[in-house]
């Protein structure tokens, strides 16, 4: 299931799909979005724009929140976090390119909370690579892939998205 | 005094953080980025991140401190870092423990940074070359040295106002013989490419070398304060002030203290900024201090937020030495 082609646009229009369902059946009308940094925040961008919601998008950089600093130490350019709204109470949908082990997700949810308490919080990812290892499901997912040990799936942007599977020989 | 080198690691990154001395400009630039972060935190309702968790942080003052050791204590634990506070005057030291058996008694209790301020020049350089080597050292102001924060956090103020630090004239007043701050920000301007830093002072409190660290002495307020952009006031260091260096306090504020007639000689949207604490009325007219155009409230926000960074960055450095 290699396949580098994996067409961004597609996945994007397939989340739509799972998101606008979802929406209707909940009444999720004052819904706020929140993309994590830096391949999140573009899917989140075209979601944003394509189901018209109204307040602004939110944008998360959970470089505060890694698990890993202990062993991997700072990354120096950080773009802050911006949520331009409250989140008390609130529905939120959490989006992300890539799930794969949810430490991220997990990062990004302890960030969240450090601003209020949500109402609930959902997940969209373009893509879910599996092997997770941590409880954490995405509730809308573009395409799920599987890759071989040592590959990587990175999304490349802001303007034309594509993905790329990395690592293989 | 030990070399400067001792504050980056074998790869050039942030070890212990002790004098402007040796940071180029990148560097430099990449710590008040990396503060711009730490500030977006500080305007959260929980304004904490939990970076440092885990880790323990010691504030060693050798010299009583209010702003300065708040300041670290705040950032430290906006970090989730647990904070000791030790005020050494007071303790152990006079009961005749040395300084080398407090600092291994901190490292036995894992202590993982110390932050030093100290009264003689050169103290924090001595106890990061004596540490073990996990442990990171922050120098919070030793002697007439050197207080590489407080000129980080004075960067980082005037970046936010005057981005473009290569068309600046930037004017600092007052006891500079006595204050490490002068010295740093003297450092820090040039290391950010400043064309023009002048020292403003009587001449028993500008040294004679001045001009050899790249600053230009006036010794008459009206002619040092034409068209410049950044009005830095420092502090009559009175506590330091060991022989009659100067007239009369009353006097020193009619020809050094800050007040609207001088300071119209500067450019309409130059900034006013002091280190703190200020004196009013002897290096600062207080409607000038309370005025819009002084940011010296803001210099103590921005010292958490580049207090954090910096903290947060030599932390980081100890990860691969573990691993």
């Amino acid at each position: 299931m290699n396949d580098a082609t994996t067409d961004v646009k597609q996945c994007v229009d397939e989340m739509i799909t799972q998101i606008r369902a979802e929406i209707a059946n909940n009444d999720l009308s004052e819904m706020l979005m929140i993309g994590i940094h830096t391949g999140g925040v573009w899917i989140a961008e075209r979601l944003h724009k394509k189901l018209n919601i109204e307040p602004p998008l939110g944008k998360l950089n959970i470089a505060f929140y890694r698990d890993d600093f202990s062993r991997i130490g700072t990354h120096p350019q950080v773009t802050p976090s911006k949520l331009p709204f409250d989140i008390e109470d609130k529905h939120l949908l959490l989006v992300d390119d890539v799930l794969h082990t949810g430490r991220t997700i997990r990062a990004a949810l302890n960030e969240i909370f450090d601003y209020g308490r949500p109402a609930s919080v959902r997940l969209a990812v373009l893509i879910d690579r599996g092997e997770h290892e941590l409880p954490i499901q995405a509730d809308f997912v573009g395409k799920r892939i599987t890759l071989k040990q040592g590959e990587h799936a990175k999304l490349t942007g802001p303007e034309y998205l594509t993905l790329e599977i990395t690592g293989t020989e | 005094m030990t070399g400067n080198n001792i504050q980056l690691d074998a790869k050039g990154r942030l070890k212990h953080f002790l004098t402007i001395e040796g940071i180029d400009r990148s560097l430099f630039i990449e710590i008040l980025d990396y503060a711009e972060s730490f500030a977006a935190v500080g305007e959260r309702a929980v304004k904490k991140v939990p970076l440092l968790r885990g880790k323990t942080i010691a504030n060693l003052f050798f010299e009583p401190s209010t702003r300065t050791r708040t300041t670290f204590e705040l950032a430290a634990k906006r970090l989730s870092a647990d904070v000791l506070n030790l005020n050494i005057l007071s303790s152990a030291t006079k009961k005749g423990e040395t300084l080398l058996d407090t600092l291994q008694t901190l490292e036995a209790m894992h202590c993982d940074m110390f932050i030093i301020r100290h009264a003689n020049s050169g103290a924090a350089h001595f106890i990061a070359s004596q540490v073990a080597p996990h442990i990171r050292v922050i120098n919070g102001g030793d002697g007439r040295h050197s207080h590489p924060t407080q000129a980080m956090l004075d960067m980082f103020t005037i970046r936010k106002h005057k981005p473009d630090f290569t068309r600046l004239k930037v004017a600092i007043i007052g006891d500079v013989a006595h204050s490490r701050v002068a010295r740093s920000e003297i450092h820090a301007l040039s290391v950010l490419g400043v064309p023009e830093i002048r020292v403003i002072g009587p001449k028993t409190l500008i040294p004679n070398d001045i001009s050899s660290l790249g600053a230009h002495p006036y010794y008459d307020m009206n002619d040092g304060l034409k068209d410049v952009d950044v009005v830095m006031m420092l502090r009559l260091q009175r506590e330091r002030m060991c022989s009659a260096l100067l007239p009369s306090e009353h006097e020193y504020f009619k020809r050094y203290g800050l007040n609207e007639e001088k300071l119209a000689l500067a450019k309409p949207d130059a900034i006013v900024m002091h280190p703190g604490p200020i004196n009013r009325g002897i290096e600062i007219d207080s409607q000038i201090a309370d005025s819009e155009r002084s940011v010296i409230l803001q210099q103590v926000s921005h010292g958490i937020a580049v207090r954090m960074a910096i903290m947060a960055m030599i932390m980081g450095s100890q990860s691969e030495e573990a691993h």
